[in-house]
């Protein structure tokens, strides 16, 4: 049974507008004009217990909100959500303990006293004994490599350390289903790769749903075989990360290095030239003309070395994006 | 039994950490008792005028009557307006929403153990203040004493209910503090702050009684001292306008919600 039913989910919510100088300021102040911005426009998908789900799309794209509805903090204009059977607007006591949020820019930890003292509010808050309290911090600090940095005011933490102990606030209730916001947002790598290895971890040692978005394609990549992707409130593709590379990436790179300086007028016959850097250059070539036009290369050209690559995922997603089309 | 236990575990760990958060703020609590001795400034002059004038209260009973106020407003400041505005602002909110408590219950227990930080400053005051005006000092009766106690916990939880109250409107406007501000003009004028309900004319005094105002402050206040007052209708009056921010504040609260989820939470 699905954990995560979305059935036409649509959102719509009013922006105040303003025009520019005195003039739009004043109308501004005494008849404020409203746009209804079309957040979300009719989504709907299923997520399985267990399940780590990617949710991609441009900033703007309607992922916070869709987000906002399965969490229950917004009522969708129409369609329907069920999260762990429970209807999140209602935001029952039960369905509470379930699920949890974490938003890359927004913490929970109280800024100037450590972050155990947020813990023993979260732990009294959810109704957790003292002695399972204690296993679970022990455990998750172990997990996210956190030890000591607890009893430090959280405003002493580096970023990467106080997403850490935002994710362990977030989670000493172990919930079923994780929703999470960017939440490597302004990491640096080494981060990024410990709060990626630590959700893993923790999807697999728990069963838990994960839903998350992010900007870091990497992110994607390392957790999610599902990706939902999202663009302008619509849902325009829901599958295997592999299968979007396919339907929308019928592309590779070769890569190769020649033996002598040869001029781009002679290269263009191959394929598009995406670098040409000495000797060295990078063909962006169709699919269906992959292994043609490779063989074509090592017959006509003085080789060196050859290499066929996939694309980058955010080049392929940032295509798709750009050209509007999907 | 164990819900008993569980159910004292909440507020317990709620005013320990907060507690805890507060005194991070030491020095600040400091300044923050100072601030609030605009009644012994306002003591100084009503005592000059009462020594001047022909009021039916005499210089001591004045110095007496704004060191009360003086406590009063120590035990009763509230400043949630402030902190929940800018929650909704910045969508912090949203946060707490998520959690199975009210988020009425961090504010609160943020308040309660402010007061508890911030005694010993009080009392360090309140010792000063003797040591330089000795002819003021006196014992109040018990039976004041128990009825201060009780009035001074309903004065904090009407002030609070009421700022709350108006916090809500932070869910419709960007600036609900500036209400507060405008709500804070009639407050330091009706609630006895400025001077002493007595020396108003009797039928402004009639109809001050009928605001949520002098029970914030003046009531409270004049039991201490021993000034003659209406116990019941003091207590009744505090009760009944505890009900009906109460009933607003519910009202608002889910208006508000609805509002705040309306336009993307």
């Amino acid at each position: 049974m699905s954990i995560i039913v979305a059935e036409n989910l649509s959102q719509s919510y009013p922006v105040a507008i303003k025009e520019p100088g005195l003039r739009g300021t004043i109308t501004h102040f005494f008849r404020r004009t409203y746009r209804n911005i079309n957040a979300v426009q009719d989504v709907s998908f299923n997520i399985e217990p267990s399940e780590v789900v990617g949710f991609l799309g441009p900033n703007g794209a309607g992922k916070t909100t869709t987000l906002k509805m399965l969490t229950g903090l917004i009522h969708p204009s129409s369609g329907t959500v069920k999260v762990a059977g429970y209807d999140p607007f209602r935001r029952q006591e039960a369905f509470l303990h379930k699920i949890t949020l974490i938003m890359g820019q927004k913490q929970q930890l109280i800024w100037d006293l450590p972050a155990i003292d947020s813990l023993k509010i979260n732990a009294a808050v959810y109704n957790i004994p003292d002695k399972e309290f204690h296993r679970r911090v022990g455990e998750l600090t172990e997990m996210l490599s956190l030890e000591s940095k607890l009893t430090q005011p959280v405003r002493k933490l580096s970023l990467g350390e106080r997403m850490k102990a935002e994710l362990l606030a977030a989670l000493l209730h172990h919930p079923q289903v994780l929703f999470l916001d960017e939440p490597t947002l302004g990491l640096d790598v080494n981060a990024q790769v410990g709060v990626r290895d630590f959700l893993r971890e923790y999807n697999q040692l728990y069963q838990a749903t994960v839903l998350l978005t992010s900007h870091y394609m990497a992110d994607i990549t390392a957790l999610c075989q599902r990706v939902l992707l999202i663009y302008q409130g619509k849902l325009m593709y829901d599958g295997r990360l592999d299968g979007l590379l396919e339907n929308f990436a019928p592309y590779r790179e070769i890569y190769v290095e020649l033996s002598q300086l040869l001029p781009a007028e002679k290269l263009m016959s191959y394929g598009d030239i995406q670098l040409l850097e000495g000797r060295a250059v990078r063909f962006i070539v169709q699919r269906e003309l992959l292994t043609r036009t490779v063989s074509r290369i090592l017959a006509d050209l003085d080789v060196i070395d050859l290499t066929v690559t996939e694309p980058p995922v955010e080049e392929v997603i940032g295509r798709v994006f750009k050209s509007g089309v999907v | 039994m164990k819900n008993m236990k569980n159910s004292f575990k909440k507020p317990l760990t709620l005013l320990t950490v907060y507690y805890s958060y507060m005194l991070e703020y030491r020095s600040e609590l400091i300044l923050w008792v100072l601030s609030g001795s605009l009644p012994i400034i306002l003591m100084g002059v009503w005592i000059e005028a009462a020594e001047g004038g022909n009021f039916e209260l005499r210089a001591v009973d004045f110095a007496r009557y704004f060191f009360a106020v003086f406590l009063v407003r120590q035990l009763t400041v509230v400043w949630v307006i402030y902190e929940f505005e800018k929650e909704v602002l910045q969508g912090k909110l949203s946060l707490r929403l998520l959690q199975p408590i009210d988020p009425v219950f961090h504010h609160l227990s943020n308040h309660i153990s402010e007061r508890f930080a911030r005694m010993p400053f009080v009392f360090l005051l309140i010792g000063l203040f003797f040591i330089l005006y000795p002819q003021a000092f006196w014992v109040p009766n018990l039976a004041n004493l128990v009825f201060f106690t009780l009035s001074v916990v309903l004065a904090f939880a009407l002030r609070f209910l009421i700022q709350y109250t108006l916090a809500m409107l932070a869910f419709w406007t960007e600036r609900a503090t500036a209400l507060e501000n405008v709500w804070f003009l009639f407050f330091l004028f009706l609630s006895g702050m400025i001077a002493p309900l007595e020396v108003f004319p009797e039928a402004v005094q009639k109809v001050v009684m009928f605001t949520p105002f002098p029970y914030l402050i003046n009531f409270p206040a004049s039991i201490l001292v021993g000034l003659p007052v209406d116990l019941t209708r003091g207590f009744l009056s505090t009760l009944g306008w505890l009900l009906i921010f109460l009933g607003a504040n519910r009202l608002l609260w889910r208006a508000g919600l609805k509002r705040y989820s309306g336009m993307g939470a």
